[in-house]
């Protein structure tokens, strides 16, 4: 998960590890990105505002990485309500905060299975 | 497309109040002309706008009405005449029945009263148009306000999930718990702070007047009358007084250039090319005297000036031709097209998202005031008047707007920014 909002990130986590899902948590851009090609994780949850380097911007350079399989990587996109579309158009999923626990949960399940 | 209305204003409107007054008195043409030194025949072409009234005459006719003799010149009246013309052509192209403005002066001078609700009324729309763009600008563009809005929505989402935790999740391990009522307390006081300063902001909103630039100071004191810098309120700033001062000695140059009795003979050509061509003068120069003087032929003329990079230096409106904010306009104006092809005239016919058509002759200059290694200035002027007749050439009417935030043509193939008036359409020319 790339979030800079330490709370957010820490519900979050907690959610997920109770539910038995391993998270890893990045607060920026940047080592966020890296992480992504160190970790090869099978969903990215990605804010879409963050410090340095946009969510979108982050999504675009995922997205044309030569690796097919990193550059398909799932993404989650947190939005706000109303945010503009071109910035998600290549999220496979896309949430606006702020979202229900249980919205989260059911989401993460139905996308990695 | 030029043409000329047959006569002024100015004379219609003191004749009107003239007439008015002196049946207030219950008094009689020939008593009132025998003792101003007029005949009655020649009193009765005045009261029905038939004959111009100088000065003297007013005065001695003020004398004998017992008015101040201001109450019956026109000069003041003529703000409200022209704010009266605005407020007509707020009104939609097609309206039926049309506002009818052969009858403002009569409007003037019998309903003062309906005539002052009509103008503070349409004044009114104005400043909230303006309003509802500055707001929107703020809501897109202000980047305390998007970064207080996430601050607002960071803190809400952290406390919805938190307090999600704390109710449905069950039994917490001690050191949770611990953590997450802390980050209760922390996200509600951010929340509680955040909130409190976006609220102060938002009220600011509200008290400012919608004067943002000094340009747009000094255009509300033109529109004023141009008053005393010292003594104009809307001068607020040091910048708009110097703006100011500078526009004073430029107008006292340039009519030192081509004084008004020059140029107001001269109006009659209609064409401001020829006038320019018969004075010898150049078209610039005339087409910023004509804006200034509005002679007769002239009197709804507006005038918009830009610089080579397009910003806009000077604005005098047209009635109900629309306006944004200087650094914000419709690329489409001719205005603009002029700045390729200085030293040429361009005349074209425009239609305004409400309707209205307008004839305009734009014309750019260079000039080179540090000498020939200085670098090179353009400047274009526009000047607009209500379309006469039928356009020159039938169906090249060139569709324009105020600026793209408020213009609804969402087809425009100029169009740089969504507008708020229309839903979104893809930006062309990107």
């Amino acid at each position: 998960m790339i979030e800079d909002e330490p709370n957010i990130a820490e519900a979050v986590r907690f959610i997920l590890t109770r539910d038995g899902w391993h998270l890893a948590l990045h607060d920026d851009g940047e080592g966020g990105i890296e992480a992504i090609r160190d970790q090869r994780p099978r969903l990215v949850i990605l804010d879409l505002m963050l410090p340095n380097r946009s969510g979108s911007e982050i999504l675009s350079e995922l997205r044309g990485e030569g690796d097919p399989g990193l550059a398909a990587t799932p993404v989650l996109m947190l939005t706000a309500r109303g945010q503009t579309a071109e910035a998600t158009t290549q999220a496979d999923a896309v949430m606006a905060k702020p979202f229900a626990n249980e919205e989260l949960r059911a989401q993460v399940r139905r996308m990695l299975g | 497309m030029f043409t000329m209305s047959p006569r002024s204003v100015t004379h219609i409107l003191t004749g009107t109040r003239i007439r008015e007054r002196r049946l207030a008195l219950s008094r009689r043409q020939a008593d009132i002309a025998r003792a101003a030194g007029i005949s009655p025949a020649y009193l009765n072409l005045i009261e029905h706008n038939r004959r111009p009234v100088g000065e003297d005459l007013v005065a001695r006719l003020a004398e004998v009405l017992e008015v101040p003799a201001e109450e019956l010149a026109s000069g003041r009246e003529e703000a409200r005449m022209a704010a009266l013309r605005e407020a007509a052509a707020r009104a939609p192209s097609g309206k039926d029945p049309a506002p009818e403005l052969e009858q403002a002066p009569e409007l003037l001078a019998r309903f003062p009263g309906w005539a002052g609700t009509l103008i503070a009324t349409s004044r009114r729309a104005d400043a909230l148009e303006r309003q509802l763009v500055n707001l929107s600008d703020r809501m897109t563009q202000d980047p305390y306000l998007l970064t207080t809005l996430h601050e607002v929505l960071s803190a809400v989402t952290s406390l919805r999930s938190t307090a999600s935790i704390l109710v449905e999740e069950g039994e917490l391990p001690e050191e949770w718990r611990h953590r997450f009522h802390a980050n209760l307390a922390e996200d509600s006081l951010r929340l509680s702070t955040t909130a409190q300063a976006l609220v102060a902001y938002l009220d600011s909103f509200e008290t400012e007047e919608g004067i943002y630039t000094p340009q747009e100071e000094v255009e509300a004191w033109m529109a004023a009358g141009t008053p005393p810098i010292e003594e104009a309120a809307d001068l607020a700033t040091d910048a708009a007084r110097a703006l100011a001062r500078d526009h004073l000695l430029r107008m006292r140059a340039e009519r030192a250039a081509l004084p008004d009795s020059t140029l107001g003979g001269a109006s009659e050509a209609g064409d401001p090319l020829r006038i320019a061509a018969r004075l010898r003068a150049p078209l610039d120069l005339v087409m910023r005297r004509l804006a200034a003087l509005r002679p007769p032929g002239f009197e709804e003329v507006g005038l918009l000036v830009c610089d080579g990079s397009g910003t806009l230096t000077l604005r005098r409106p047209a009635p109900g031709f629309p306006l944004s904010h200087p650094g914000d306009a419709c690329p489409l104006w001719p205005l603009y097209r002029a700045l390729a092809t200085p030293q040429t005239a361009i005349s074209a016919r425009v239609r305004v998202p409400e309707g209205r058509e307008f004839d305009t002759i734009s014309y750019a200059t260079r000039s080179q005031p540090e000498g020939i290694e200085g670098p090179l200035l353009t400047q274009a002027q526009m000047l607009i008047l209500p379309a006469a007749g039928a356009p020159d050439a039938p169906g090249r009417v060139i569709e324009i707007g105020a600026s793209c935030r408020i213009c609804p043509r969402s087809d425009c193939p100029a169009r740089r920014e969504p507008s708020i008036l229309s839903p979104h359409r893809a930006i062309g020319g990107l």
